[in-house]
């Protein structure tokens, strides 16, 4: 533990947390109690009057098929998401610890899409796998796979997927190959005096020791995929096919801002709020404490 | 069980460094080699080739015959301890030393019955369920002992196994790891900067220096004929004196002048006189030997023994005296060491007979 500072100046402190106070106020606290207060009310159909309806819009917003069909979306998306971008990650980031010459010059490369804004990246691959002229789509084409995002929803949802884990490999990559140097070379060499193949090792070794690395990129991955991909999704397919992409943030933005049903939508954001409460205590109770080998 | 066999061994690590530099060692079946010498004189770099961690650039080494240059360390049928211990920190004792046995297909109660056996002999029996962090140095050391004996191997291979311990459980283990490995009479290579562990354990001393073999023997052997003056100061603790230089020595170049005011006649070609400090008597003797006058600057008394730091004739000398010595700084002894007791070294600093 190191020594606690101590201030003699009791004014201090505050003035010098003030800026972050001010910025979390400004752009948490008001907004959520915002939210949570139009939870709780329901406008007439012109916007001129609300009145309080207390919970009557969670009722509503659990019941609506529609909003259990974004809770799927979401699950299988996040879920797909993250699993597919650790894991490629992972398999990029055990190859980049093989390579011995020009190791920084792969690992900058491996790192720029993390640069790439979210709805870029979204309109890179809209591009490539636009039915019409991207490169991918014809070549699935001509594979003689009938490729078309814009009217089928799993392929939608497949490019969504892909989009938005492209865009976090790196961030994923960068962890792992911190988290694969953390592991000494003399356990690896001690595995394979012991007899183990490289597969084995990797399965046996590596794997469990990168554990509590994976377990935090798997929070981090999944609260992403939950939260900031909506400009991907937005870019690419706007929540379409017909609802197939329309996670439960892309709802709250369509509910609220292109069918402007405020009430309602409010009702989501705090639903929302609270998962990501959830995922961050989970974050906090279990990546610092649980998965740690000494 | 086997023999162990190096053949004009070199390497060349990536980058150019030469940290091996052609070296011969053969190996006698059950017996226990030490390699020592100076940190980065290339030590760990060998086993390391014996044990198939790092390639070998040139030359051959063979175990039980068979040349392994080409063999994986899965096949070669050693076991290594590190210097760190490398126990798989998420695995408890006993999966750590039972993870080799299962890779190697071995049946649950054969693996069953060797992890027990093997905690027996290290006293394990009651940390089986714990993990490594949950245990003392000293224990970790036995668990990287057991994981090694488990496997019933051809070759042992130790990297420094005992320098984390402090200094009475490196003495401890020191013993025990001796006994284990002539109770099992498997073939063990044991790398090691620490003299005292050099001389105690070693069947077959090998001394290195800069990537090369100075000397290999018997530890006494070498104590008693040290083959150069590298080898000389090395082995035995405090060193031996040399008086005189040869390049990278200390103090001055013996001259015909300083010789005979040593009162000695040398073999020809000495450039540089050795002395160890337990062959220093004092007083005056008669018979042929170096003579001279020590004046004392400093005393260490260890208990059983003291060490008087001096200089004669601008020479610096370490004299080792039994018990507690009653000169005290500032005194001028006279010394003698008899003529038999001398080591000679010529100008590259081998040595010399005579
Ligand atoms: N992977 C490597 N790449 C390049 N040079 C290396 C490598 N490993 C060791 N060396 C160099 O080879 C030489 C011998 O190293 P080695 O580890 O064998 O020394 P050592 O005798 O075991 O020393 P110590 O007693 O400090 O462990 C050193 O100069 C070291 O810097
Ligand atoms: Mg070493």
């Amino acid at each position: 533990m190191s020594p606690r500072v101590t201030f003699p100046n009791k004014l201090l402190p505050y003035l010098l947390v003030a800026p972050q106070l001010a910025i979390t106020l400004v752009f948490f606290y008001w907004p959520a109690s915002q939210a949570i207060y139009q939870s709780t009310l329901r406008e007439d159909p012109f916007g001129l009057d609300s009145a309080f309806v207390g919970i009557d819009n969670f009722r509503r917003v659990l019941a609506d098929p529609n909003y259990v069909n974004s809770i799927q979306v979401t699950v299988i998306f996040s879920i797909a998401t993250a699993v597919l971008a650790m894991a490629v990650a992972m398999f990029l980031a055990v190859m980049a610890d093989k390579v011995v010459r020009g190791k920084g010059f792969y690992r900058t490369l491996m790192i720029w899409p993390y640069a790439v804004a979210p709805a870029i990246a979204g309109m890179l691959w809209l591009f490539m796998f636009n039915p019409s002229m991207g490169t991918f789509a014809y070549m699935l084409r001509s594979a003689g796979i009938y490729w078309d995002p814009l009217l089928n929803g799993p392929q939608a949802m497949f490019l969504v997927i892909v989009a938005a884990a492209w865009k976090q490999i790196s961030y994923n990559f960068l962890f792992f190959v911190a988290g694969l140097q953390a592991i000494p070379k003399t356990l690896v060499e001690a595995a394979a005096i012991d007899g183990a193949g490289e597969t084995k090792r990797f399965w046996t070794i590596i794997f469990p020791l990168l554990a509590p690395t994976t377990f935090f990129l798997l929070v981090i991955n999944t609260t992403y995929a939950f939260f900031d991909t909506f400009g991907i999704i937005h870019a690419v397919t706007g929540g379409g096919p017909g609802k197939a992409t329309e996670t439960l943030v892309y709802k709250v933005y369509n509910d609220g801002f292109v069918n402007l049903i405020l009430g309602e939508s409010a009702a989501q954001s705090v639903i929302l709020m609270v998962i990501v409460i959830a995922l961050t205590a989970i974050q906090f109770r279990y990546v610092e404490k649980k998965v740690h080998y000494g | 069980m086997a023999t162990v066999e190096l053949k004009g061994v070199r390497k060349v690590y990536g980058g150019g460094v030469e940290a091996v530099k052609g070296v011969d060692i053969s190996i006698a079946d059950k017996s226990l080699c030490v390699l020592v010498g100076p940190s980065g004189c290339g030590k760990s770099t060998l086993l390391r080739m014996i044990a198939g961690l790092e390639t070998i650039t040139h030359g051959t080494a063979s175990i039980d015959g068979r040349v392994v240059n080409e063999v994986g360390p899965a096949e070669r049928d050693i076991a290594m301890v590190f210097q760190n211990y490398a126990l798989y920190p998420h695995m408890k004792v006993y999966d750590n030393m039972a993870y080799g046995l299962r890779n190697r297909g071995m049946k649950k109660d054969e693996i069953d019955a060797r992890v027990k056996r093997a905690a027996e002999t290290l006293e394990l029996s009651a940390l089986l369920d714990r993990r490594p962090r949950e245990l003392s140095g000293g224990q970790r050391q036995r668990v990287a002992m057991g994981r090694a004996i488990v496997r019933n191997p051809k070759v042992f291979l130790f990297d420094e196994p005992l320098s984390n311990l402090d200094a009475k459980l490196r003495g401890q283990m020191r013993v025990e790891i001796k006994n284990l490995q002539r109770a099992l009479e498997v073939t063990s290579v044991y790398v090691t900067h620490d003299q005292l562990e050099a001389m105690t354990l070693a069947d077959q001393l090998v001394v290195m220096n800069g990537g090369l073999v100075e000397q290999i023997g018997k530890p006494l052997d070498i104590y008693e004929k040290p083959a150069s003056t590298f080898v000389a100061s090395f082995i035995g603790a405090p060193p031996m004196n040399l008086l005189g230089t040869v390049t990278g020595g200390k103090g001055a170049p013996l001259t015909v002048a300083d010789l005979s005011d040593l009162g000695l006649s040398v073999p020809p070609g000495t450039t540089t006189v050795g002395i160890r400090p337990e062959d220093i008597e004092q007083g005056d003797h008669a018979g042929e030997g170096l003579k001279t006058r020590l004046t004392v600057e400093a005393v260490e008394p260890v208990g059983a023994e003291s060490f008087l730091h001096g200089t004669a004739n601008t020479h610096r000398l370490v004299v080792r005296v039994p018990g507690r010595s009653i000169a005290e700084p500032g005194a001028v002894l006279p010394i003698f060491a008899p003529r038999a007791k001398l080591h000679f070294f010529d100008a590259n600093g081998k040595r010399v007979e005579g």
